[in-house]
């Protein structure tokens, strides 16, 4: 595994992982319209789990489940509106699946929203979002 | 974004320069029990801890022989056959007369029994091999030597780990002693202790060892940390070890 | 090849839903850091990920740079049949990766 790097903007070291960009609120707009279409997707059912106060961006504990049948739901989508590039992961269901959750970790590059949108078979969308505060490390090298 | 210079001020505005004080220390806390509810969650679940990629590694690398040579397991057996061995590290070797680290007890295996290169602390191959062995100490507490033999280099430790470093002028005691607790651009300060390395630290994406964590506290009070393997190292290592007497061994641990 | 751990139980009882869960040893480099001479690094992710039980999807994943270093997926399956539960997995480079593992129904 290699190193952390550190970035040299203006003279200054920034470790990063990230350029300091974020997506704007059209582009993640734009990212959530090119995964689900025009669907409004409704609230309810979807219970995004991610901890408010997270101690490092750079793996985040995510989890999503919806309270239906694994039949009922194609897929589970989640986004993060702060990250230069707002999607995160796609989770597409099948017939072997036994429980529609999922989990994993994710990074975040700062305080933001993370939105989780689950899309049902009968093309229905529900969304759960979560608002947290990222704290950063301290003392790299 | 410049969270170097953000730890640097930080630091250097808040700290009180107190005389190392004479009252007995509270119980060691690990910096486990100050870590997110999330960050101990990883650790206490062997299956969603990624320090378990380099523990099976290491399992390949002790059971691997190369070109006809031994391997690990050919001289030592299962890695069971460990059991409380990283917990005693580092050791007096009377033979050199000094102390010995787990890595470097493994470098010396790895050099003089099985002809193979020298490698670094931070070496993929040293980490996956010090976290297997570590795990084969995991719930048993610390137990490093720190009188006989091992009183000189105890005392270095102690003098080192009181002594200012950087340009701002900290010393690990002030922070992992009387700041700890506190918060440093937004981190807590933890008392420091050494009883989960090699350990998954999010900060790095990886598992690293203890040199690595202390290099990142001496960069971040601007101080020229120590050479990977220098004397100075292993005599604060052998310090926070009797520093952190009661606590147990965690390896591999995780942290932010 | 970069290592994997699966845990997905040795057994299970017919129609039981289990938990599956995946760590791979990958750096997930994003695509968005630069090196110390101020080039971007190439992105290098594992973008899609798949796992099947005796030729059923369970998951089938789409990743992107935000998922963080050292992949973790945990998912559920539902067991049907004593077979094999098959991940395959594809980085940037398109290298291809398939894991197996084995389960047993009662
Ligand atoms: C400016 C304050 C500061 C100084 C001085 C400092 N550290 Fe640290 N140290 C920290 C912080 C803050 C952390 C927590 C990690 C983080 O989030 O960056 C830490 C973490 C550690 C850890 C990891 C503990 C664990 O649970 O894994 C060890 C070990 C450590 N320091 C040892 C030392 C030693 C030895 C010295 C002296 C050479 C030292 N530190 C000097 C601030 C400091
Ligand atoms: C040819 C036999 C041989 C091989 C191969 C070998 N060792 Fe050893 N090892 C020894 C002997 C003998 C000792 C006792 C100390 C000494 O004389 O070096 C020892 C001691 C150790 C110790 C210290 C144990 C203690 O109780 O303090 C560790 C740890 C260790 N070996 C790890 C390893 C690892 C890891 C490998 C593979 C990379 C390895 N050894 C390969 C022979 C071997």
């Amino acid at each position: 595994m290699k190193r952390r790097g550190f970035l040299i903007v203006a003279g200054s070291l920034v470790p990063a992982i990230w350029a300091p960009a974020r997506a704007t609120p059209a582009e993640v707009a734009q990212a959530i319209k090119s995964v689900i279409g025009s669907t409004v997707p409704k609230p309810g059912r979807l219970k995004l789990d991610v901890p408010v106060l997270v101690e490092n961006g750079n793996a985040v504990a995510l989890s999503a489940s919806i309270d239906a049948l694994p039949g009922e739901v194609r897929a589970i989508h989640v986004f993060a509106e702060g990250n230069p590039l707002p999607r995160i992961g796609s989770f597409r269901f099948g017939p072997a699946t036994g429980r529609p959750r999922i989990a994993t970790r994710i990074r975040l590059a700062t305080s933001q929203t993370v939105i989780a949108i689950a899309e049902m078979t009968d093309g229905t969308c529900y969304s759960d979002s979560v608002d947290l505060l990222v704290t950063l490390a301290a003392c790299l090298e | 974004m410049m969270r170097v210079a953000a730890c640097a001020l930080m630091a250097a505005m808040g700290v009180p320069v107190a005389p190392i004080s004479a009252q007995a220390a509270p119980p060691p806390r690990s910096g486990y029990t100050d870590a997110s509810p999330a960050t101990r969650a990883m650790q206490d679940d062997d299956s969603v801890n990624p320090a378990f990629l380099w523990v099976q590694q290491g399992e390949t690398l002790w059971s691997t022989a190369r070109d006809g040579g031994t391997s690990c397991a050919g001289c030592h057996g299962a890695p069971a056959s460990m059991q409380g061995v990283a917990a005693r590290y580092p050791a007096f070797d009377a033979a050199r007369g000094r102390p010995v680290t787990l890595a470097q007890r493994i470098e010396l295996c790895r050099t003089e029994h099985q002809g193979e290169e020298r490698l670094d602390q931070d070496s993929e191959t040293l980490l996956s091999l010090t976290a297997l062995l570590g795990l084969q100490s995991r719930g048993m507490p610390v137990s490093v030597q720190q009188d006989g033999p091992m009183q000189p280099f105890h005392d270095e430790g102690a003098r080192l780990y009181a002594t200012q470093f950087g340009q701002l002028n900290l010393s690990c005691h002030q922070c992992h002693d009387e700041l700890a607790g506190q918060t440093l651009a937004g981190s807590l300060i933890p008392q420091g202790h050494a009883n989960g390395y090699p350990l998954y630290r999010l900060e790095w994406q990886s598992l690293g060892s203890l040199y690595r964590r202390i290099r990142n506290c001496l960069t971040g009070v601007r101080a020229t940390p120590f050479a990977p393997d220098a004397p100075e190292l292993i005599a604060i290592e052998i310090y926070l070890a009797g520093r952190g007497r009661g606590l147990v061994v965690e390896t591999p641990a995780v942290r932010p | 090849m970069v290592r994997v751990l699966i845990n997905v139980p040795k057994k299970a009882h017919r129609g039981e839903v289990i938990e599956i869960k995946v760590l791979i040893s990958h750096p997930m480099e994003s695509g968005q850091r630069r090196n110390e001479m101020g080039q971007p690094i190439p992105r290098d992710i594992i973008h899609s990920f798949r796992c099947t039980y005796n030729n059923q999807v369970v998951l089938e994943a789409e990743l992107f740079p935000a998922v963080a270093a050292n992949p973790f997926l945990s998912f559920f399956a539902v067991a049907e049949d004593t077979g094999t539960i098959v991940f395959a997995f594809t980085d940037d480079h398109g290298t291809e990766q398939v894991e197996r593992a084995a389960i047993v129904i009662e």
